[in-house]
C-alpha cells in the first residue's frame, strides 16, 4: 500500500468508513467554521508556539519516559517504560487538549467555552485551561457522576466553571455529551464546546488526536535518543481513546511497531457488563460520528460498566476504529479485577499510583513482557495519575474475596 | 416517472385551498404503541394534514428535553423498531389519505441497514422520511434509495445555513422543505423570530418544495402569525408535553384532540 495509514482523515472527517459528520444541520456550519480555524491555527507558526510554550511551561511537558525495572523484573521478559503522563498539571494527559483548544477558542474570538465530563478530569482540565486564558466555562455531567466525583466538582468550582447536573437519560457521560451538543446548537455563534475524547464529528476526532500527539511523538524520540531504537510495543488504554489515539499515532506508520489498545473488559462479557467498545461492539452512530458503538439490534446505544469511570463509555474514537479494521492496532480488554491488580502493582513495584484507566494498561503490559525477550522495549501510556481513584480502589479492595 | 407522492398530493390539495397543512408530531410507543395509534386517530380528526412520527432514540441530539424525555419514556416501556413498524402499518392503512412522515435518528437507520430499514418504512406505508442527523454531505446514497422505493427524503434548514447551503439542501430534499425556526433545539417558544420571515421569503425564491416551519411552535396565535408565509406547520414538544401529566388516559387524548383541534383553526378554514 503507498499511502501512509497516518494520513487521515480526509477532507470530509473520514478514516477508511469511519468518522464523518453525523449531525442536525444546525451544526455543519460551526463545524466548518470550526474546521477552517483549525486548519489556520495548526500551520499557523505563532499559534504552534503558544502552544507548545503552554504545553513546556505551564503543563510540564515533556513527560519523562521511565524505565520502569522492577516491574520489568516482576514480569521476566521485555523491559517496560512508562511515558507519564501521570506527572502533567491536573495529574492527566487531558490537559494537552484543553489547552489546544481553549487556544483556539480565543483565535476563533469566542467568549465562552462549554464541555463534558464524566469522571471529572476532563473537566477540571477544561476548567483549568479557562481559568488561564481567562474565559467562562460551564461544565456538563451527568447527575450521578456528580454525585460519585465530589472532589472533582469541587476543584471545576474553585477553578470558576459552572457545572451543570444533567438528569436525562442514564445521568453519565453519554448524557453530558448529549446535553453539551444541545448548548453548542443554540449558541454556536459565541461558544465553543471543548470535546475530551477523539470522538464526534468530524474535526473534534482529529484536532483532539493532534493535540494529544504530542504523548507519542515526546515517546518516539526518547526511545531514539536514549535507547538508539524504536520500541517493539506500544500500548495505551482505550475508552473514547484519547490518550491512545495521541500515543499511538506517531507511531502507525513504523511498521514494525505493534500496537495495542487496551480497553474496560469490565465484569464480563455480556450486554451491560463492560466497555469494550472494539472488541463486543458493531459499527453504528452516536455523538455524531461513524464507529464502533456498542448499541442494541435497535441502534439504541447500549448501558456500558467499568471499575474506571474514564473508560465508561459505549462509543471510541473513529480512527480507531479504522486502526481495528486495517489490522494495525490489536485491541484487548482488561477485566476490573485486572485493573485492580494493575493499580496494586504499579504502586508497589514503581511507587506510582495509577489511575484506573491507566491500571488496565499495566497487567496487560505485563503478561506481554513476558512472552518477550529481554533485549525488546515496551512503551506504555501512563495516561494519569490514580488520586481520586484512591477511595473508590479501597471500598472495591474491601469488598474482593481474599486469596 | 411514477404517480405523485401523497405528500405532493396532499400539499396540492392544500394550496387550492389556500391554508397551509397542520403537521403534529408524536412519539412513536409514549406511553405505548397502542395509546399512540389512538393519538393518531384523535389527531387526524381534529384535523392533521400530514403526521409526523418519532422513533424512540436513546441519544437524540436534535430534539430538546420534552421529546428527549418521551423517547426515554418509549424506550422503558418497550417500543422496539419491529413493533413499531407493525403498528404504524394499521396507522396509515386507518389514514389511507394521510401522509405519515418518519422521523428517526440515523443511527437507527443505519444499524438496520439502509435499504432494509427504508423497504420497512415503505411497508409500513410511510411517505416519507426525516433522518435529522444525516446532514446533505452524508445523504446522497440514502436520498437514492429512498427516491427508488417512492420515499420522500425531507431534509431540513436552519437559520444558520447559508443561503447558497440552503439551495443545495432542498436539491437534496423531497416531500417539503422543513425550516427549523430557531437555532437550537425542539421546544416551546413564546415568540417567533423576525429573521424567520425573511428566510422564507428567500427560500422562495430557492425551491418550489413546500416550506415547513416547526421547532419552538406551541400556540395557536404563532400559527396564525406563520400563516401567510408558510406551506405547513409542525408542533411537537407542545403536543408531547401533554403527555407529561398525570391523568387518566382518555383525558389526555382529548386535551391533545382539543390542542390539535386550535391549532389547525389558527391555520384558517
Amino acid at each position: 500500500m503507498s499511502t501512509r495509514l497516518s494520513a487521515v482523515p480526509d477532507a470530509a472527517g473520514r478514516y477508511g468508513r469511519f468518522g464523518g459528520q453525523y449531525v442536525p444541520e444546525t451544526l455543519t456550519f460551526a463545524l466548518r467554521q470550526l474546521a477552517e480555524a483549525y486548519d489556520e491555527a495548526r500551520s499557523d507558526p505563532e499559534f504552534q508556539r503558544q502552544f507548545v510554550h503552554l504545553l513546556h511551561n505551564y503543563a510540564g511537558r515533556p513527560t519523562p519516559l521511565w524505565f520502569a525495572e522492577r516491574m520489568t523484573a516482576e514480569a521476566g521478559g521485555a523491559r517496560i517504560f512508562l511515558k507519564r503522563g501521570d506527572l502533567l498539571h491536573t495529574g492527566a494527559h487531558k490537559i494537552n487538549n484543553t489547552l489546544g483548544q481553549v487556544l483556539l477558542t480565543c483565535r476563533m474570538g469566542k467568549q465562552r467555552v462549554i464541555a463534558e465530563t464524566g469522571a471529572g478530569q476532563h473537566g477540571v482540565a477544561t476548567a483549568t485551561a479557562c481559568a488561564l486564558l481567562g474565559l467562562p466555562c460551564q461544565v456538563y455531567m451527568g447527575a450521578e457522576d456528580v454525585r460519585r466525583q465530589e472532589l472533582n466538582v469541587f476543584k471545576m468550582r474553585a477553578l470558576g466553571a459552572e457545572v451543570v447536573p444533567v438528569h436525562t437519560g442514564s445521568r453519565t457521560l453519554r448524557d453530558a455529551i448529549n446535553e453539551a451538543m444541545r448548548d453548542w446548537m443554540g449558541s454556536v455563534a459565541t461558544t465553543h464546546y471543548v470535546i475530551g475524547s477523539v470522538v464526534g464529528p468530524h474535526p473534534f476526532p482529529m484536532m483532539v488526536r493532534d493535540f494529544q500527539s504530542v504523548i507519542g511523538r515526546e515517546a518516539r524520540q526518547q526511545c531514539l535518543i536514549h535507547l538508539g531504537r524504536l520500541p517493539n510495543v506500544v500500548m495505551a488504554c482505550v475508552g473514547g481513546g484519547s490518550n491512545a489515539a495521541g500515543m499511538f499515532h506517531p507511531f502507525v506508520d513504523d511498521e514494525k511497531v505493534e500496537i495495542v489498545g487496551v480497553e474496560a473488559g469490565g465484569a464480563g462479557t455480556g450486554a451491560g457488563q463492560h466497555a469494550a467498545t472494539l472488541s463486543h461492539g458493531s459499527p453504528g452512530v452516536l455523538h455524531g460520528s461513524l464507529s464502533y458503538v456498542l448499541q442494541d439490534e435497535d441502534g439504541q446505544t447500549a448501558d456500558v460498566h467499568s471499575i474506571s469511570a474514564g473508560l465508561d463509555y459505549p462509543g471510541v474514537g473513529p480512527e480507531h476504529s479504522y486502526w481495528k479494521e486495517a489490522g494495525r492496532v490489536r485491541y484487548e480488554a482488561a477485566s476490573d479485577g485486572d485493573a485492580l491488580k494493575g493499580f496494586e502493582l504499579a504502586a508497589r513495584l514503581e511507587g506510582i499510583l495509577p489511575a484506573l484507566e491507566t491500571a488496565h494498561v499495566v497487567v496487560k503490559a505485563m503478561a506481554e513482557a513476558r512472552k518477550r525477550p529481554a533485549d525488546e522495549v515496551i512503551v506504555v501510556c501512563s495516561s494519569g495519575r490514580g488520586d481520586r481513584d484512591c477511595a473508590e480502589v479501597a471500598r472495591l479492595q474491601q469488598a474482593r474475596p481474599s486469596g | 416517472m411514477s404517480s405523485p407522492s401523497l405528500l405532493a398530493t396532499r400539499f396540492a390539495a392544500l394550496r387550492q385551498a389556500g391554508r397551509p397543512a397542520f403537521i403534529p408530531f408524536l412519539t412513536a410507543g409514549d406511553p405505548s404503541l397502542t395509546a399512540t395509534g389512538e393519538l393518531v386517530d384523535a389527531v387526524i380528526q381534529a384535523g392533521a394534514d400530514v403526521v409526523e412520527i418519532g422513533f424512540p432514540y436513546s441519544d437524540p441530539l436534535a430534539d430538546g428535553p420534552v421529546i428527549q424525555a418521551s423517547y426515554t419514556r418509549a424506550l422503558r416501556a418497550g417500543c422496539r423498531l419491529a413493533s413499531l413498524l407493525e403498528a404504524a402499518r394499521t396507522w396509515t392503512a386507518s389514514h389511507p389519505e394521510t401522509p405519515f412522515v418518519a422521523m428517526a435518528a440515523y443511527s437507527i437507520a443505519y444499524r438496520r441497514g439502509i435499504d432494509d430499514f427504508l423497504a420497512g418504512l415503505k411497508e409500513a406505508g410511510f411517505a416519507g422520511l426525516i433522518l435529522p442527523d444525516l446532514p446533505i454531505e452524508e445523504a446522497e446514497a440514502v436520498r437514492a434509495a429512498a427516491t427508488a422505493r417512492g420515499l420522500d427524503l425531507i431534509q431540513l434548514v436552519t437559520p444558520t445555513t447559508p443561503l447558497d447551503r440552503a439551495r443545495s439542501v432542498a436539491e437534496c430534499g423531497s416531500g417539503f422543505l422543513y425550516v427549523v425556526s430557531v437555532t437550537g433545539v425542539t421546544g416551546a417558544r413564546r415568540e417567533l423570530p423576525q429573521e424567520l420571515i425573511q428566510q422564507l421569503e428567500q427560500l422562495r425564491g430557492l425551491t418550489t418544495l413546500p416550506l415547513c416551519v416547526g421547532f419552538g411552535i406551541s400556540a395557536p396565535d404563532q400559527a396564525a402569525l406563520l400563516r401567510p408565509h408558510v406551506d405547513g406547520v409542525i408542533v411537537g414538544s407542545a403536543l408531547v408535553r401533554l403527555l407529561e401529566q398525570e391523568r387518566p388516559w382518555p383525558a389526555t387524548v382529548a386535551e391533545v384532540r382539543r390542542h390539535v383541534a386550535e391549532l389547525r383553526a389558527a391555520l384558517g378554514p
